[in-house]
């Protein structure tokens, strides 16, 4: 069974030329939208202005291109529906990624007030055990903001006590502890409203969650699910950018498969007819 | 002592956090709040743990002269600088021991703990894992053979769903008439997602999940001792 | 001033991504020093947020600044110290007390949340009348969503021989694993190409200026 192979190198040559031309010379392929993006577009649009929202900023820089362009739309579209919004992490490092965000924010928005329209409350560690604390008593997880400032000094959070006061809870997730957490605890355990994006890694071992009892609210899977959102806001980002390119790098996998598949066959085949 | 104090500890938390969804007032309400309240600090100690052993670990490398110990030189002054500039002067909106790095700040537009983390770590670890891109790709050519049934199934459902989830699909398949247009590749695509790998996510995620609660209630009854480690 | 330190902050950044990149062509040390410093970076950011995100608001904030409503945080503050003894050989059996711990409330949360949300409420969801979909297209995938989760859950039972129709039965769920492995490939080769779009929309973007950043 000799199967023809070649240097991986060469490989490696073909995606690195097949993800960088189609971003220089644009393309401009069509981007459809799946009706597990419009369910977490739809319950942001349901959600009303004034309402407070929590969104959960769990990933670091290794899966920054996939999840950051999912918080920037969703943040973009809280701001416009004037939706507030409370920014944690699980991820130590995604307090590093809600400050990028809300630093592109602050140039779009400049009338949102820190404290008033979002506010920033930081890191915490513990996973699911934290998150089922949280649930119970907000201000004893967070007695204060990322800044030093006590909670009790914030005006937008004076009324949140525990997840019954917030419109839904956002995980924005790149593993454990992430998306998983939040809906055993905050819809299962507490019965809100529990949506969120994931890296395409995760998304398949995510995808029961999303059933008729709505333990989360559609699901952003990946850039693609990112891009579909942009495309939903009608404002097209670095996730848009990108489809071309995820378009002609994926060809690429497929059209090496064919050929090994082919390779296989005619190897067998000669095989075969040697006996 | 050393061995059953820790297990009648396993055994009475783990008791209270059940009894307290069902029991949710005093004392288990309580007790559970608390016991929460508890892990988040402990939590990081064991990170700080986790730092400290890199330590350990990387200065026995050093003193013992192993293979590559020059590697953990560069760890150790890595470590070094992050945590001292962190602690020094703190992070984007934290004060630090030497106060806020204002001037420090005024030259290099950010304070250093930061810098280090847009301009060095984040390129970095994105780039590491970039390089999963060109593996995955070279995984493809080498191992998606069809060659039975069950690889065929694998092949079939890998190239539709890649397909489907790009704007390619949208546009190799956007003749396809209304009548049949399930076979539209995003919505083949979404199709295969909503129904066969959700089933077979969802056989996983039970078995997984049975498979945890199983483990819980040893460890909780002292049957399950590994995680006290030694003798 | 500013400006300088931003283009070498770019430079910088660029140098090391192709550093890791030349792990492609082969190992080499210049690799290995971007990795090295990779894994002191990270331990150092873990170390500095656990104090000022953690340590400092829950634990010794409240200690400090009203001791008579918090000494209870005494008792996590002394079980986070016997934690560290784990670094020393001969007192390593004190960390045993706080692990107990964090094992026991992880345990016990475990227990309740699986049972929920991964075990009754995904049975909760397969158990449906899978004709009472509005097409055919959406009839056909409810029926094999309840077949695919029966079989699936039969193939994960190993205290049976896989045999005659049981066998069947695991056999079917194996197709359904099958397609559920394959489209999880198709997800993970997005979720890798995207890593890498990240990067050279930095690279010809950022860097080069060759696309608008």
């Amino acid at each position: 069974m000799a199967q023809k192979t070649i240097d991986r190198r060469w490989i490696f040559l073909l995606i690195f030329i097949g993800v960088a031309l189609p971003l220089i010379f644009i393309i401009g392929l069509p981007i459809e939208t799946t009706e597990n993006v419009r369910m977490v577009y739809e319950m942001v649009e349901n959600t009303p202005p004034g309402s407070t929202v929590l969104i959960s900023y769990d990933f670091d820089p290794a899966s920054r291109p996939e999840l950051y362009p999912m918080g920037l739309a969703l943040v973009e579209h809280c701001f416009q529906r004037d939706i507030k919004v409370i920014f944690t992490a699980l991820w130590p490092m995604g307090v590093q990624m809600a400050e990028d965000v809300l630093d592109v924010m602050r140039q779009k928005f400049p009338n949102k007030e820190y404290g008033v329209d979002y506010v920033n409350v930081g890191f915490k560690a513990g996973g699911i055990v934290t998150v089922q604390a949280m649930g119970k008593n907000f201000r004893e997880v967070y007695p204060s903001d990322m800044n030093g400032t006590p909670i009790s000094e914030i005006p937008m959070l004076r009324g949140v006590k525990n997840f019954d006061n917030l419109a839904f809870l956002f995980s924005l997730s790149a593993g454990s502890p992430g998306i998983k957490e939040w809906v055993q605890i905050g819809h299962d355990t507490y019965g809100r409203p529990t949506s969120g994006g994931v890296t395409g890694v995760s998304a398949p071992s995510i995808l029961p969650y999303v059933n008729e009892q709505q333990q989360l609210t559609g699901l952003l899977a990946g850039l693609k699910a990112a891009a579909e959102y942009e495309f939903l806001m009608d404002s097209p980002g670095l996730a848009t950018s990108g489809m071309d390119a995820q378009s002609i790098a994926h060809l690429i996998i497929i059209i090496f498969i064919i050929i090994a598949n082919v390779n296989y066959w005619r190897a067998n085949k000669a095989e075969k007819g040697g006996k | 002592m050393k061995r059953n104090i820790p297990l009648i500890i396993t055994f009475l938390v783990g008791i209270t956090v059940i009894f307290s969804e069902f029991i949710p007032h005093y004392p288990f309400g309580m007790l559970s709040g608390e016991l929460e309240n508890w892990f988040l600090i402990i939590s990081g100690f064991a990170i700080l743990l986790g730092q400290l052993s890199l330590f350990k670990v990387n200065i026995l490398k050093i003193k013992f002269k192993k293979e590559n110990w020059q590697y953990s030189v560069i760890t150790l002054i890595s470590v070094v600088v992050m945590i001292g500039t962190g602690l020094l002067w703190g992070t984007k909106d934290n004060t630090g021991i030497l106060g806020n790095g204002d001037q420090i700040i005024a030259v290099m537009g950010s304070k250093p703990f930061d810098y280090l983390f847009d301009n060095v770590y984040q390129h970095l670890q994105a780039t590491m894992f970039s390089l999963l891109a060109f593996f995955i790709a070279s995984a493809a050519y080498r191992a998606f053979i069809a060659r039975t049934t069950e690889s065929n199934l694998l092949l079939i459902a890998a190239i539709l769903v890649m397909l489907g989830n790009t704007s390619l699909g949208s546009f190799l398949t956007s003749w396809i008439p209304e009548a049949i247009s399930f076979l539209h590749l995003p919505k083949l695509a979404e199709f295969i997602m909503k129904y066969p790998t959700t089933a077979g996510q969802r056989a996983i995620m039970i078995g997984a999940g049975l498979g945890i609660i199983g483990s819980s209630l040893r460890i909780i009854l002292g049957i399950e001792r590994s995680y006290l480690g030694g003798k | 001033m500013v400006h300088f330190f931003e283009v070498l902050g770019i430079w910088i950044g660029a140098l090391l991504t192709f550093a890791i990149f030349s792990f492609l062509y082969k190992d080499n040390p210049f690799y290995k020093v971007a990795e090295q410093i990779f894994v002191g970076l990270s331990a150092g950011y873990w170390f500095v947020y656990t104090i000022f995100f953690i340590l400092l608001p829950n634990m010794y904030n409240p200690l400090t600044e009203n001791f008579a409503a918090n000494w209870i945080k005494l008792i996590p503050a002394l079980l986070g110290v016997m934690m560290l003894m784990r670094l020393i050989p001969s007192i390593e059996w004190v960390s045993r007390f706080p692990i107990a711990l964090v094992i026991g409330t992880t345990s016990g949360v475990f227990f309740l949340r699986y049972l929920k949300s991964d075990v009754i409420n995904q049975l909760t969801a397969t158990i449906m009348n899978p004709f009472s979909g509005n097409n055919t297209v959406m009839i056909v995938g409810q029926i094999l969503l309840v077949i695919g989760t029966f079989t699936g859950v039969v193939y994960f039972y190993f205290s049976k021989k896989h045999e005659g129709a049981f066998g069947v039965t695991a056999r079917i769920g194996i197709y359904f694993l099958m397609i559920s492995f394959g489209a999880a490939f198709g997800y993970t080769a997005m979720a890798r190409i995207s890593l890498l779009i990240g990067r050279l929309q930095f690279l010809l973007g950022d860097w080069l200026g060759i696309i608008q950043p």
